[in-house]
């Protein structure tokens, strides 16, 4: 496409033609309208100053007869920028006036109409244009009184030519701005086209140029920058979760592979075989969770809001899941306590309210039972509490607890302390929670219980 | 048992078809949702198990269209999409269970087993369940081994009643986790086990003959060892 074709493309450009074309149509008309009417005025004008001078003339003939209008012409036709006169008798003789020849067949009839005539300038016949009357006189003689439009006619071409000219004017002035502001604009974008192909190459981290004008580009520059960055998080975002992802799955399928070949290497009875193959097994059962709870993760952190949410009371949910885990907790040593007597509505999945609240028992329970001293609280409460317009589901123990320096930390996926590195799990517990908290518009929240631990899940409640 | 598997991996279908002719119970194996369609269309199967992503007729149309048909027979849906809302859509489709890939036998074989037999065996509606010397009474919520009464927390009564009602088959932990607790996701830890533990107590403590029986690497059975 040519830059031309371009420009005549763009909407400014259009837009300004449109404009352009209802201008001139209105601005025409109106000029037209104008100098149309000042002709008609002239004209009426004319018409009555030949009616005024007839009247007078008349009055000339009444009281002085003939001879009297005769001299009267003749004084008056010598005047400088006259009127048109012209007496003749009933048989078209000329008794006085300025016009040399006439047509008397057309001119002498009573009455008014234009004259078309010559009048011989600088040498030269020019066609003139008057209007005149005719009135004919007792005893046959005729009066004929006119005016020359030459100065209206005149006066008419430089209304129209003027007109003429600041249409003209208009239209180039018009299309100017037109293809200044549609190269404006057009630069504008042809940049920011540039900017976004640059990106798509794959350069995120360019950004689109925000003029400061805080126009309707710029806001569009702003939004797809705040877009670009957006994109930029979650790629950043993925590519930790896929590094992680690789690591945290390589590693006990490197195990898995491992123990698979050592068993093939040593041989031995069928005995061992089978063992070496229900380690195997539980391996890859394990590998499943990880996996499972990797994708419920991505979906927290895709935004994807989840279908089927009911309306559940947070209190049940906890009672359900402290009830499943007491004897558990029972057998570990753990008295196992629920705060929660009221009902307390939330919007919610109870599977995976459930599943985060179980995850936080699991932990507290195993945490609090790994300390060995024997005069310590070994209690694990879960409570529920409304809080203005936020349900608290708070699961708290008093166990090690978590330094403040890694209490951030801990809330990331694969993270696991140095201190619990030797321990089952994925390391994803606690990240799998806090999907669970943002998938219901809440977070999770840890804090110091001193000692101790208290994890909150904050999530709107309804009412 | 007659099953259906509608499975478009080959490799998949095999290992099921092998798997389960072991057990003794006869298996055919379609490829594709159509076929599946047109070989469960007469209610032949005792049990269907269908994968949700399978060509010519997805595995959720499949079980819809027979559900339509006033075909009954008792589905089971595997798939590798296992979020919570999966299952609901598989559950409101029409199919009797639900069970995310990957699995292992043994759960899907249990699953199966009380699929097929409920409808014609069991009397959901039977109030009174009675195992050897045990009984468990659904109206009164009563429970009794010996004519000595056994005093229950609501939970382990729950337990013990679908274990009662299963009795003879394979029970695994999430079919508990699933069927008394109601949750689907896999808890960490072997809670499920210090339940029946704690049932077992309260049942077979101070009986010769035990009723509760761990199934190395699936699960639990009640059943009457003595006969």
């Amino acid at each position: 496409m040519t830059a031309l074709g371009r420009l005549f493309r763009t909407t400014a450009f259009k837009l300004a033609l449109i404009f352009l074309i209802i201008f001139t149509i209105f601005a025409g008309s109106i000029l037209g309208y104008v100098a149309f009417s000042a002709r008609r005025l002239l004209e009426e004008q004319v018409n009555l100053t030949v009616n005024e001078e007839i009247k007078g003339l008349l009055s000339q003939f009444n009281t002085g007869g003939v001879l009297r209008l005769v001299r009267q012409i003749e004084r008056r036709s010598h005047q400088p920028g006259s009127s048109l006169y012209l007496v003749t008798t009933a048989a078209g003789e000329t008794l006085a006036g300025n016009i040399s020849s006439v047509d008397s067949e057309g001119l002498l009839e009573a009455g008014s109409y234009q004259l078309y005539y010559r009048v011989v300038e600088e040498g030269e016949p020019r066609p003139h244009r008057a209007i005149v009357e005719t009135v004919i006189l007792p005893g046959g003689f005729r009066l004929l009184v006119g005016r020359d439009l030459d100065e209206t006619d005149r006066f008419h071409t430089i209304i129209l030519r003027a007109a003429g000219w600041s249409i003209l004017l208009i239209l180039a002035l018009a299309l100017m701005g037109g293809v200044f502001v549609a190269r404006r604009v057009l630069s504008r974008v042809d940049h920011m086209t540039e900017t976004t192909r640059t990106i798509m190459a794959g350069d995120l981290s360019g950004r689109l140029v925000v003029t400061g004008t805080n126009d309707e580009l710029d806001r569009l520059a702003q939004s797809l920058n705040a877009m670009l960055d957006r994109i930029g998080e979650l790629m950043a975002g993925l590519r930790e979760v896929s590094d992680n992802i690789a690591h945290d799955l390589k590693t006990p399928l490197t195990r898995l592979r491992n123990s698979a070949e050592e068993a093939l290497r040593v041989g031995g009875s069928s005995a061992s075989y089978r063992d070496a193959l229900e380690h195997t097994i539980e391996e890859a059962d394990d590998l499943i969770k990880i996996f499972n709870a990797l994708l419920m993760i991505a979906r927290a952190e895709a935004g994807n809001v989840l279908e089927g949410m009911t309306t559940e009371d947070a209190s049940e949910i906890a009672r359900d899941v402290v009830e499943l885990y007491e004897p558990f907790a029972e057998e570990a040593g753990i008295h196992l306590e629920i705060d929660a007597a009221e009902t307390v509505p939330i919007h919610a999945s109870r599977e995976l309210i459930g599943q985060a609240l179980a995850n936080l028992i699991d932990n507290a329970i195993k945490y609090s039972s790994q300390n060995t001293m024997t005069d310590m609280d070994r209690s694990v409460v879960v409570s529920v509490r409304k809080e203005e317009k936020r349900v608290l589901l708070t699961v708290a123990d008093r166990g090690p607890g978590i330094p403040d320096a890694d209490m951030e930390r801990v809330l990331e996926r694969f993270v696991r302390l140095e201190t619990s590195r030797t321990r089952a799990g994925s390391g994803l517990g606690l990240s799998l929670v806090a999907a669970v908290a943002r998938l219901h518009g809440g977070t999770l929240k840890l804090e110091d219980h001193s000692p101790g631990l208290k994890a909150i899940i904050s999530v709107p409640s309804i009412l | 048992m007659k099953i259906l598997i509608v499975e478009d991996d080959v490799s998949a279908s095999a290992y099921l078809d092998k798997a389960f002719r072991e057990q003794g119970h006869v298996v055919d194996i379609a490829s594709d949702g159509l076929d599946g369609y047109a070989l469960a269309s007469d209610g032949q199967y005792d049990a269907i198990i269908v994968d949700r992503m399978i060509p010519r007729m997805d595995g959720l149309s499949l079980i819809h269209g027979l559900r339509e048909q006033k075909i009954d027979t008792p589905i089971l849906i595997l798939s590798a999409l296992g979020q919570v809302d999966d299952r609901v859509k598989g559950l409101r489709a029409g199919a009797d269970d639900y069970l995310a890939k990957p699995y292992s036998f043994s759960e899907l074989l249990a699953r199966v087993e009380i699929l097929s037999r409920r409808g014609r065996s069991i009397p959901t509606e039977n109030t009174l369940y009675r195992v050897s010397d045990l009984e468990l009474n659904r109206l009164t919520r009563r429970v009794a081994r010996s004519e000595t009464e056994i005093d229950l927390q609501p939970r382990e009564f729950r337990l013990l009643e679908y274990l009662m009602r299963h009795a003879g088959q394979v029970v695994t932990r999430t079919m508990l986790l699933e069927n008394v607790w109601d949750y689907h996701f896999d808890p960490q830890t072997n809670v499920i086990d210090v339940h029946v533990s704690r049932l077992r107590a309260k049942i077979d403590k101070g009986f010769d003959n035990p009723l509760i029986h761990t199934v190395r690497g699936a699960g639990y059975t009640l059943r009457d060892s003595a006969r």
